[in-house]
């Protein structure tokens, strides 16, 4: 429990640098007066000229951008993480600079911003940061292979087996219209595994699922390494990149939320 | 050259049940057109890499797919069965959409020595002068709109035939330009979707 809460029960909220040290007192950048609320005019005169704001950070991957090569490339990485998921992290704080939305967590920020289905300009910036950010947890090097106790008790009981699941998995990627993401997730009001496709920057997190694992079906996410072999992408991803240590932490955390039942153990 | 794949199925009619006298229709397939020049004539804007797998890749599974679902289509109408019938509509939108833009696409491009990133002359020039300024304008307001686009999709310089204006549309993912106004004619197509220029990203520093 303390390794899950480690890993995924810390809010991604951090201040606009990659110091490891206290946050630092950043001056404003807009050097001209702004239109602020009363909370913020109140705030502001405490200190002078410079104002304290929490933005969003990006996760680096846990492991080394060549660390999953061959199966997905350091190129694919570098410019996926390093661009893509950073040109998300600017867009986002740049829409933040003047936006009433403010001290958020970024699962929160996600769902508020989702507005019921009427998305605000941020969500999208927001959605993807998080979805990024779970899909690197998502993988490991040398992953793949086949889940195992809890997790397979659990496959087993809501696909049927673990071959219906992947079968499930891949259709629902490759019947993906235009970009988006495919999740396997735990559905908190039928308490059971379901696989999940989403458009664009949609995540579970604004219908009340709890995501268990993420696959980025965006065309940059592949291309570089598979061109338009979807289906390949998927097998590897199936087969050797996705962590089922990963999976395995996100279930015990997502028991927490939604009661599974007693484990069946078996008796000697 | 371009190498031209034709797909045509054989369009014979499958023997009916005796006695039965529903006729049975026969529908014309749809085939990857040709491209109008070589894959790497359009370097180095577009490399022959992109255009060979855009074309025989990515246009080809839209077509295939197209086919596949007007035949399942057809299968559901000759049965009556309502519920295929609309839940097909996605596939169709989006293959037939597909075919449709990247058709359009092509004529779109051309090399430059046939003419390929001149400036528009005649009324074609006349009505972008009029309507967004200069042909800077227009292709500043193309480039924005492009990169606004959230997902995939297509950015269209529009002719609007009841009102004859011009104009700058988005459209998502394979969606025609029809389905932004009735009366909505492309003129040109740019197709944002990555797998329209990944190959050529520009390195990260």
């Amino acid at each position: 429990m303390a390794m899950a809460s480690q890993l995924l029960l810390l809010p991604n909220l951090r201040f606009h640098s990659n110091s490891q040290s206290a946050p630092r007192v950043i001056s404003n950048p807009i050097c001209r007066p702004l239109k602020l609320s009363k909370f913020q005019k109140r705030y502001k005169q405490s200190l002078r000229d410079s104002r304290v704001l929490a933005f969003y950070g990006r996760k680096t991957p846990p492991y080394k951008l060549d660390a999953l090569e061959p199966y997905m490339s350091q190129r694919t990485l570098e410019v996926h993480w390093g661009k893509h998921h950073q040109e998300y992290v600017d867009g986002l704080n740049k829409q933040l600079e003047n936006s009433p939305l403010y001290g958020h967590t970024l699962e929160e920020l996600v769902k508020v911003t989702y507005n019921n289905g009427n998305p605000m300009p941020e969500f999208n910036n927001a959605a993807q940061l998080w979805n990024h950010d779970f899909f690197w947890e998502s993988m490991q090097p040398d992953g793949g292979k086949s889940p195992w106790g809890g997790v397979l008790q659990q496959i087993e009981k809501d696909f049927g087996s673990l071959e219906k699941f992947r079968d499930e998995f891949v259709e629902a990627a490759l019947s993906l219209f235009g970009s988006g993401w495919v999740w396997l997730v735990l559905k908190t009001k039928e308490k059971k595994f379901a696989v999940m496709k989403t458009s664009n920057a949609v995540n579970p997190l604004v219908g009340g699922e709890i995501p268990i694992i993420g696959l980025d079906m965006w065309e940059h996410a592949y291309y570089l390494d598979y061109k338009d072999d979807r289906e390949k992408y998927v097998m590897t991803f199936l087969n050797h990149l996705v962590s089922w240590h990963t999976v395995a932490l996100r279930m015990i955390r997502a028991e927490a939320f939604v009661n599974l039942g007693e484990p069946k153990i078996p008796v000697a | 050259m371009a190498l031209r794949i034709l797909f045509k199925k054989p369009c014979f009619p499958i023997p009916s049940h005796y006695g039965s006298t529903v006729p049975l229709r026969q529908f014309k397939t749809f085939s990857l057109p040709e491209l109008p020049y070589d894959y790497g004539a359009l370097e180095p804007a577009i490399n022959g890499e992109i255009m060979q797998l855009h074309h025989q890749k990515h246009h080809q599974a839209y077509v295939t797919n197209f086919n596949n679902a007007l035949e399942l289509l057809d299968q559901a109408l000759a049965k009556g069965d309502a519920s295929s019938t609309v839940q097909l509509q996605s596939a169709i939108k989006f293959n037939g959409g597909g075919h449709i833009n990247h058709s359009i696409f092509w004529k779109n491009l051309a090399p430059v020595n046939e003419g390929g990133g001149e400036p528009p002359k005649g009324p074609l020039g006349l009505a972008v002068e009029e309507h967004f300024g200069s042909l800077e304008e227009l292709i500043k307001k193309m480039n924005v709109q492009g990169a606004a686009l959230q997902g995939s999709g297509w950015v269209w310089l529009a002719l609007d035939k009841e009102t004859k204006t011009l104009s700058v549309e988005t459209t998502a993912n394979q969606d025609p330009l029809v389905t932004k106004g009735a009366s909505l004619v492309p003129l040109l197509g740019i197709d944002v979707w990555e797998h329209a220029y990944y190959l050529q990203i520009l390195p990260v520093d």
